[in-house]
């Protein structure tokens, strides 16, 4: 069995500006796969294109087969797409927007009881059934999305960050849903801001200005960076910060309250020299300890590679 | 198309517009507020014209020719000033729109047999009024003169012209104002409820995500306009039976035929606006070019007030390319006229080549992609 999806240099242009810049990677059946970035980055853009409502300026890809820049209304059969603006319409009940999108689907009416049942069940909206879903809450509108998303069981789910905006515990509700949906088969492609929801993916892209400087596993990523990240707690955060940062073996410092995470340039040999120059400048080191590097601090070890790269 | 997918859009927007006190006010409330305002409003019979006599001679013979204006029905006598002096004043607060003079000699002069003049003066800053006040009192004193010579003399006047009105037989203008009047509002009413339909749904992201189902766009289009024809010919049967009840227009033609024809403008209006609404992706501006794009051509260039045949050529031609010309021919035709398809197939041939033209651009102008 090919990939899920394959992207071959999928670029989108926006007048002067590139969105999206020649992306290349392939998507898993069964994956439950994230693409994480900071706004403007080109998750949404891309997401569209997918989805076959955004044409390409170059390049294509191919979801369940189908490219989406020859046949985009052939891709929609396979998918179901969850844009990041609530789509639903507000002025039809949580009953009437998913038999809306049942008609849309042609699914038979005998299929729908059992369906709506496990709708219902997964995502609680049962007793709202009647209410117009303008006047659900926010988490329960990316449910109700959600949905109306998966009443024709899609093989290929992509959300355009549904847990935006959304309070913590319909957020820890809307992974359980997407997990269950990997458990059952789908292939899920999920854009999120948030790097400890990359975490939970089986793998990730990071997007940085149109580009996806990495496709691996959220736990790989993090060992790139194993042994290169300490935190350091000294009498004097900010001048020690500011000093570790012109260090050539320090690759960044940034500061959490008092203390100063610091990633080295290469290995944990790099420390000692860094702690000396500490020293000479009579700065007291009171703490220091390797920690676990953060999907955070990779992805901000990426960015500014590729920032110092660019200049 | 789809059958199921066409329904499911028919639907759903059937519910949003129950659901909208806006759009229903628009689709019901409207178009009978604009027939009553305008039906009323727009009038040209003049009657009760407000008018003074000066009375200087006082005699029997001059009673009798203000009699002749007072029981015309077109005059209302409602001042009867001493003084010449008086009558500028009058004219000028409007009080009275003609005023009669009648000179001293008036009695004499006709006792005479020779020439009696009457001054008649006419407020002419409504120009139309004063004109048909001329005619009306030209009218009177002539009736007024001949009964005179005739009275003396037995004199028969050797031509007299024994004139009939086809189709609107008293000439109220209410008759022909109203038929006219129905083609006129739909024109509008139609394209302003398309307009906001799918510019409605880019602006609030529901678009979006129906473009990425299977819906085929012709099942979007179609669908949508499904209950908007459902309510244009809804609105056109209340307009007629208000019409009919309220300003006793007549109804002579086959109310089929007029329901056929209906159909056809409808899908047109209908379908332009759409089309408006597809190309702009703006409920504001959609609406602002659905009105500009109807209203004034629908009142200047559709043959409802001013006569299209004494337009200049130029303007002639551009009426062609109104719609609501050729329905308000139909509905002039079928009320007033009782015509047939035998003459109003015309009509109907281009109706059909503007439902076919509005159609196309609303299906080709709308795609389900995001730019």
């Amino acid at each position: 069995m090919g990939p899920a999806v394959s992207l071959v240099g999928l670029t989108r242009d926006f007048a002067e500006l590139r969105a999206v810049d020649e992306l290349t990677f392939d998507v898993v059946p069964g994956e439950l796969f994230g693409i994480v970035g900071p706004d403007g980055a080109g998750k949404t853009t891309t997401l569209r294109m997918l989805a076959g409502v955004l044409r390409p300026t170059a390049g294509d890809a191919l979801v369940a087969g189908v490219s989406i820049a020859r046949n985009p209304e052939g891709v929609k059969h396979h998918i179901a797409y969850m844009s990041q603006r609530f789509g639903l319409y507000t002025d039809l009940t949580v009953r009437e927007n998913i038999e809306f999108y049942a008609d849309l689907y042609q699914i038979p009416r005998r299929e729908r009881p059992p369906r709506l049942e496990r709708l219902y069940a997964f995502s609680g909206l049962g007793p709202f059934e009647d209410r117009l879903a303008g006047q659900l809450s926010g988490g329960m509108k990316q449910k109700l999305g959600l949905c109306a998303a998966l009443i024709h069981e899609p093989d290929i789910l992509l959300l355009d960050e549904p847990t935006f905006g959304v309070d913590p515990i319909s957020r820890r509700d809307l992974w359980l849903i997407i997990h269950e949906m990997v458990a059952s088969g789908v292939t899920v492609i999920v854009s999120t801001a948030y790097l400890d929801e990359a975490e939970r993916c089986d793998r990730v892209a990071l997007f940085h200005k149109g580009r996806s400087e990495v496709v691996e596993r959220p736990d790989v990523l993090q060992q790139r960076l194993h042994d290169q990240v300490l935190a350091v707690r000294t009498d004097q955060p900010r001048r020690a910060r500011d000093l570790l940062r012109k260090h050539p073996a320090v690759r960044q410092a940034i500061l959490f309250g008092d203390v100063v995470h610091v990633t080295l340039a290469e290995s944990a040999a790099d420390w000692p020299p860094a702690r000396d120059h500490l020293t000479a400048h009579e700065i007291a080191l009171l703490e220091e300890r390797p920690i676990e590097p953060s999907l955070e601090d990779v992805f901000i070890d990426l960015v500014q590679g590729q920032e110092a790269g660019d200049a | 198309m789809n059958p199921t997918r066409l329904w499911a859009i028919a639907r759903k927007e059937a519910i949003q517009l129950r659901r909208d006190p806006r759009s229903l006010i628009m689709a019901f409330l409207l178009p009978v507020a604009l027939l009553l305002f305008f039906g009323y409003a727009i009038s040209y019979d003049v009657n009760n014209i407000e008018m003074a006599v000066v009375d200087e001679s006082g005699s029997e013979r001059s009673r009798a020719l203000v009699h002749a204006f007072e029981s015309s029905g077109y005059f209302d006598i409602v001042e009867y000033p001493a003084r010449y002096a008086d009558v500028d004043d009058l004219l000028q607060r409007a009080k009275v729109r003609v005023v009669m003079v009648i000179p001293p000699r008036f009695d004499r002069e006709l006792a005479a047999g020779r020439d009696a003049a009457v001054q008649l003066l006419l407020d002419g800053s409504d120009a139309n009024t004063a004109t048909i006040a001329q005619n009306y009192a030209a009218a009177i004193v002539i009736r007024y003169s001949s009964d005179v010579l005739l009275h003396a003399r037995r004199f028969v006047l050797p031509v007299e012209a024994e004139t009939r009105v086809w189709y609107n037989e008293t000439l109220e203008s209410r008759n022909m104002i109203v038929p006219g009047l129905v083609a006129v509002i739909m024109s509008i009413i139609a394209a302003m409820l398309t307009a906001l339909t799918i510019a409605r749904e880019w602006e609030r992201g529901t678009m979006e995500q129906l473009a990425a189902t299977p819906v085929h766009r012709l099942d979007v289009v179609i669908g949508k306009l499904l209950p908007y024809v459902g309510i244009g010919l809804f609105d056109v049967a209340l307009a007629i039976v208000a019409g009919l009840l309220i300003f006793g227009v007549p109804l002579r033609g086959n109310i089929l035929l007029l329901a056929g024809l209906t159909l056809l403008f409808l899908l047109g209006a209908l379908s332009f606006g759409m089309f408006i609404s597809a190309a702009v992706k703006s409920q504001v501006l959609a609406t602002q070019v659905a009105i500009q794009t109807t209203y004034l051509p629908a009142i200047l260039l559709s043959g409802f007030i001013f006569s299209i045949s004494t337009m200049p050529i130029a303007l002639r031609a551009v009426t062609y390319a109104v719609p609501a010309r050729y329905y308000v021919t139909v509905t002039k035709g079928i009320f007033l006229k009782g015509v047939g398809p035998e003459v109003l197939w015309v009509e109907a041939l281009a109706m059909i080549i503007f439902a076919a033209a509005g159609l196309t651009l609303a299906i080709r102008s709308f795609r389900k992609e995001l730019e």
